[in-house]
């Protein structure tokens, strides 16, 4: 009975999930490119890298440094040891995780590896939340990663070949971010450390579904994911029974300017005003009349360095005191497209607090 | 007024229960709202742009005319001395900008069709030169070249028959 007790509590309607015991992020780092640190959010970033390649020998290699140095970032920001991390939990774009494996290796820490396009951030944050609150480990490791080259290199086009981009099409975030993710009680410790900063809490989150309204266009990601993220939002209202305003901010990933229209038009139909209240990570990252990126920035690291760096800056501030994260992803296989299939999305919701 | 009435709404997209109509919906409405490109621009920026080339092209070729050559070598040394620049511009990756603004006028050219072929070359030097440049190299221009030559070969039987039957 006491087991079943405990079951319902952290259950929550049909797709979301409240912690027992909410689990703290204990350190967020961000690590971006030369472009991004250009941008209107340069200044709330860890690290700018001028770069792209890292240091390394190829876009792949660019990328495994980049996530490197954002996991081991974080790591040293919480003030604890690398070997005091249980689990890490990551992912990227690149064919079979290529950034993760060889990016983490080193770390020599036990990893999952999760791929949920640029979702991936909410996979990795909402996964290593739910060790963390069963209990499986103290402190986790989440973090993406994504590299401009390497993602046009492998979903788009060589970089030197000529072409114009769409006005819908979005700009790869080159960027890596990373958080531990802490028990509920190390909660102390964090306000021991710094009194004068919020405690960070992941409340619950709302696992999305694949959601396929059959776009065909990848040059158009924003449509493609734009449906996940009102199914994900509207079910996360739903099953805490609460209106958008319960939230300082409602935080997509890489939407965009054509995304964002159509979000907050379907939430309409479902009864909930976002308007005022959403903030897509893609359209903050850059400013789309100097740095010519059209509709905004999207990949994996949008969302990730976008959180680490500007959120959770705000949520320690208190100028916000909760917010609902929701990294947005394109299912896009280049073999999948040209068999004639559409790109589906997916979002995942994470609650997050500031106590 | 029709195409008021033709729009389609986001309501229409969520309330609709059948799959297939719905996506449908959808992609109208994504349709609808998505920017595009001023058409009008693209064109005379292309018409810029591949004139300028042509232009180039025709300055080749009256060169090498007045270098000595004849009328069909000077033509092949000018499309060479084009597919030299497009590969020394794309190496250093100047290319792409001017195909940014030009569009078209920078595709259709041969010197888009040199560009295709040399920046997967560029790209993919790093997996190799079997299995990178080998094998990848012609990733964006192999369909071309596969299919004008087999459209080049139909056309050959064409002209071949017409011939025999003694219509050209």
């Amino acid at each position: 009975m006491e087991d079943q007790k405990i079951t319902s509590i952290k259950m929550a309607g049909k797709q979301s999930i409240l912690f027992a015991n909410p689990p703290v992020i204990l350190s967020g780092s961000s690590v971006v490119g030369k472009k991004e640190g250009e941008g209107p959010l340069g200044s709330f970033f860890d690290q700018i890298e001028e770069d792209p390649m890292f240091g390394g020998t190829s876009w792949e290699d660019a990328e495994s440094r980049l996530m490197k140095r954002a996991a081991e970032l974080s790591i040293e920001k919480s003030g604890y040891q690398q070997d005091e991390i249980r689990f890490i939990v990551g992912g990227d774009l690149l064919g079979q995780l290529i950034a993760t494996s060889f990016g983490i290796a080193d770390l020599e820490i036990p990893i999952f590896g999760v791929y949920g396009a640029c979702s991936t951030m909410g996979e990795s944050m909402a996964l290593g939340a739910i060790l963390v609150d069963g209990g499986y480990a103290n402190k986790v490791l989440a973090v993406t990663s994504s590299h401009f080259a390497g993602a046009e290199k492998q979903f788009r086009f060589p970089l030197a070949y000529g072409n114009q981009r769409p006005l819908a099409t979005s700009w790869t975030v080159t960027g890596s971010g990373a958080v531990i993710i802490g028990n509920g009680d190390l909660a102390a410790e964090v306000t021991s450390k710094n009194k004068k900063d919020a405690v960070v809490k992941i409340k619950g989150v709302t696992i999305g579904k694949i959601v396929d309204y059959g776009v065909k266009d990848t040059m158009n990601m924003g449509a493609c994911m734009a449906p996940a993220a009102y199914t994900t939002i509207s079910q996360n209202l739903k099953d805490l029974n609460v209106q958008p305003n319960y939230y300082d901010r409602i935080i997509t990933g890489d939407l965009g300017n054509v995304g964002k229209e159509i979000l907050i038009d379907l939430l309409k139909q479902d009864g909930y005003d976002i308007s005022s209240n959403h903030m897509d990570c893609g359209i903050e990252i850059f400013d789309p009349n100097t740095q010519d990126t059209h509709s905004g920035g999207s990949g994996c690291g949008c969302s990730a360095v976008t959180f680490t760096g500007y959120v959770m800056q705000k949520l320690k501030r208190k100028e916000w005191k909760r917010v609902l994260f929701v990294p947005t992803g394109a299912l896009h296989s280049t073999v999948s497209f040209n068999e004639g299939n559409p790109v589906p999305g997916i979002a995942h919701g994470i609650i997050v607090e500031a106590e | 007024m029709q195409n008021q009435k033709d729009k389609v709404t986001a309501s229409d997209v969520v309330i609709e229960k059948d799959k297939t109509t719905k996506e449908e919906k959808y992609n109208q409405y994504v349709k609808d709202i998505t920017p595009t490109h001023n058409i009008f621009k693209n064109i005379l920026n292309a018409f810029l742009v591949g004139g300028i080339i042509c232009v180039i092209g025709q300055g080749f070729i009256n060169l090498y005319a007045s270098l000595g050559a004849g009328e069909e070598l000077s033509a092949s040394y000018g499309t060479l001395s084009l597919v030299l620049l497009s590969i020394v511009l794309t190496g250093l990756n100047i290319y792409p900008k001017i195909a940014k603004f030009g569009g078209a006028g920078t595709l259709v050219p041969i010197t888009g069709f040199a560009n295709s072929v040399a920046a997967p070359a560029v790209e993919f030097k790093k997996e190799g030169q079997v299995f990178g440049i080998g094998c990848k190299i012609f990733t964006i221009a192999g369909p071309v070249i596969l299919y004008g030559i087999l459209s080049s070969w139909v056309l050959g039987v064409i002209y071949y028959i017409l011939m025999e039957l003694g219509v050209v």
